[in-house]
């Protein structure tokens, strides 16, 4: 088994195909598309294949270390930030191929119009555990 | 109470429930809650005969929810015909059940799942635990497992290769989470050899032995990777080590060479040097050769490249690489290590850095990087 990270982002990956901003869409459309969203949440738990799935507020603030004795230094949001990460889906399965056919059916969730959104999801292996027989 | 003890009873006592004639699913269940009661009660009041109690207590299990079951009515009368439970043949019930949890119809998550669940007698919460997933997600995995074999019948021998498969992913694949799941891989592994005479049986036994013998000494206090050449050989495991050589020894000599004991032939050489200078390369490459002529396995040719590299020089080892495909898992590591033993550093350095971003495990990608760091240092003094 290994698991798998379907990170989804606000931007920062190439444009949907279906590509109109959810606050121009239907309420219904809406409805529609989170109702997907969590069907496919169910049904990956119903094949013992769901880890977890999180959905994050675009604003985030960074944060560094400055120096013994002094508060963290906070900074942002930095409305520049190429990359914007809308949420994940943790998955453990079987192959990369299944991975991929998971990524390809969260990607087909219904969005302006009813129709599939195509967006592009980014798919990256957990790092494992080493194995146990190495020679 | 000795858990291990415990849970050693349950293939016999599952076994035993579905030869007479209990479905597979609803038996298991019967037997998950016999285990918990004998958690409970055993320690104020222990059996005398501990598998006939867990027999008793699971078949009763079994008609009562057989019985509350109103849509199983026809069933329930079936059932209540069998014979009291007395005495069965542990030794093949356990066989089988090996056999059903390893079928090739379920995917290998699913045979692991429920290979720990019904032969090794875990709770789904441990084998969660134990796969980092949440227990909701094992527990549907084990359900579905239980369904797509339960039509399976208990009349003719599995195939010991697919039982040998799931075993060895257990003991190979395992996190180190609060279950063990390498000793509950050897732990299992023994007692199918001790349900069946087969040479591979055997010799996977060995391989686990070799290997787990080897653990003390694998990682560092701060849980760094530690290769076999500078491990500290004085924490083997010398007791395992012994008991891997005697059953390796015993199965070759049956004449019956297959994949696994041509691997624990490997391991034991390695376990036979005093130190990694004294390892008998010559040997072991003889063993990668049939290793690729039992299996054509491309990573073990990667892994003679590399033993190669030891017995005749790293050019060698060098020149049996480069005819190895080059996405190949670990062959970016295993050119930056024989790169490194022939005095290439600048070329080992980038080939280590490489490698470390290829890897798959976040131990092995620190000791890459390590070792590119080292070479690095070294070369900038």
């Amino acid at each position: 088994m290994a698991k798998y990270l379907l990170l989804k982002h606000y931007r920062g990956g190439p444009a949907a195909v279906n590509d109109v901003p959810m606050d121009q869409w239907t309420p219904e459309e809406i409805s529609a598309h989170m109702q997907y969203m969590h069907d496919f949440a169910a049904r990956l738990e119903e094949t013992g294949e769901f880890v977890d799935g999180q959905a994050l507020a675009p604003e985030g603030t960074f944060v560094r270390y400055d120096g013994e004795g002094r508060p963290p230094v906070t900074d942002g949001p930095f409305a520049e930030t190429k990359d914007l990460i809308a949420g994940w889906m943790v998955i453990d399965v079987d192959t990369y191929e299944r991975a991929v056919e998971l990524a390809g059916e969260l990607s087909a969730a219904p969005g302006a119009g009813g129709k599939p959104i195509h967006e592009w999801l980014e798919l990256r292996p957990f790092l494992t555990a080493p194995p146990t027989v190495t020679d | 109470m000795d858990a291990a003890f415990l849970r050693s009873l349950t293939p016999s006592v599952l076994g035993a429930l579905v030869r007479r004639g209990a479905d597979f699913a609803a038996a298991e269940d019967a037997v998950q809650d016999a285990l918990v009661e004998a958690v409970r009660v055993w320690p104020t009041a222990p059996p005398r005969d501990p598998r006939g109690w867990l027999l008793t207590v699971a078949w009763r299990r079994f008609l009562d929810a057989t019985r509350a079951d109103t849509a199983r009515r026809r069933r329930e009368d079936r059932v209540d015909a069998e014979p009291a439970p007395g005495h069965a043949p542990a030794v093949d019930d356990t066989l089988q059940l090996y056999f059903l949890c390893a079928h090739p119809a379920l995917t290998p998550a699913s045979a692991v799942a429920l290979t720990l669940r019904a032969v090794g007698g875990l709770t789904t919460r441990q084998i969660a635990q134990a796969y980092l997933v949440p227990e909701a997600t094992m527990a549907q995995r084990i359900s579905r497992a239980k369904r797509t074999v339960s039509g399976v019948r208990f009349d003719r021998p599995g195939d010991v290769a697919t039982v040998l498969r799931v075993l060895y992913l257990v003991f190979n694949e395992g996190y180190l989470g609060e279950v063990d799941l390498s000793a509950e891989a050897v732990r299992l592994t023994r007692q199918l050899a001790a349900a069946i005479d087969h040479p591979e049986v055997a010799g996977l036994l060995a391989l686990m032995l070799l290997h787990h013998a080897r653990r003390p000494a694998r990682t560092a206090p701060d849980g760094s990777l530690v290769p076999l050449a500078e491990q500290d050989r004085g924490r083997w495991d010398t007791a395992a080590i012994a008991e891997g050589v005697e059953i390796l020894q015993t199965a070759l000599a049956r004449d019956r060479l297959g994949e696994f004991q041509a691997q624990a032939a490997i391991a034991a050489l390695h376990a036979d040097a005093p130190t990694a200078e004294e390892t008998d390369w010559v040997q072991i490459v003889e063993w990668y050769d049939e290793l690729v002529r039992l299996t054509g396995s491309p990573i073990a040719r990667l892994n003679r490249a590399v033993a190669l590299g030891e017995a005749d020089g790293p050019r060698a080892g060098l020149a049996e690489l480069s005819g190895l495909d080059e996405t190949l898992p670990r062959h970016t590591a295993a050119a930056a290590y024989l790169h490194e033993r022939a005095g290439d550093t600048a070329t080992a350095a980038r080939l280590y850095a490489e490698a470390a971003r290829k890897a798959t495990s976040l131990a092995e990608r620190d000791h890459l990087t390590r070792r590119a760091a080292r070479l690095n240092n070294s070369r900038n003094v």
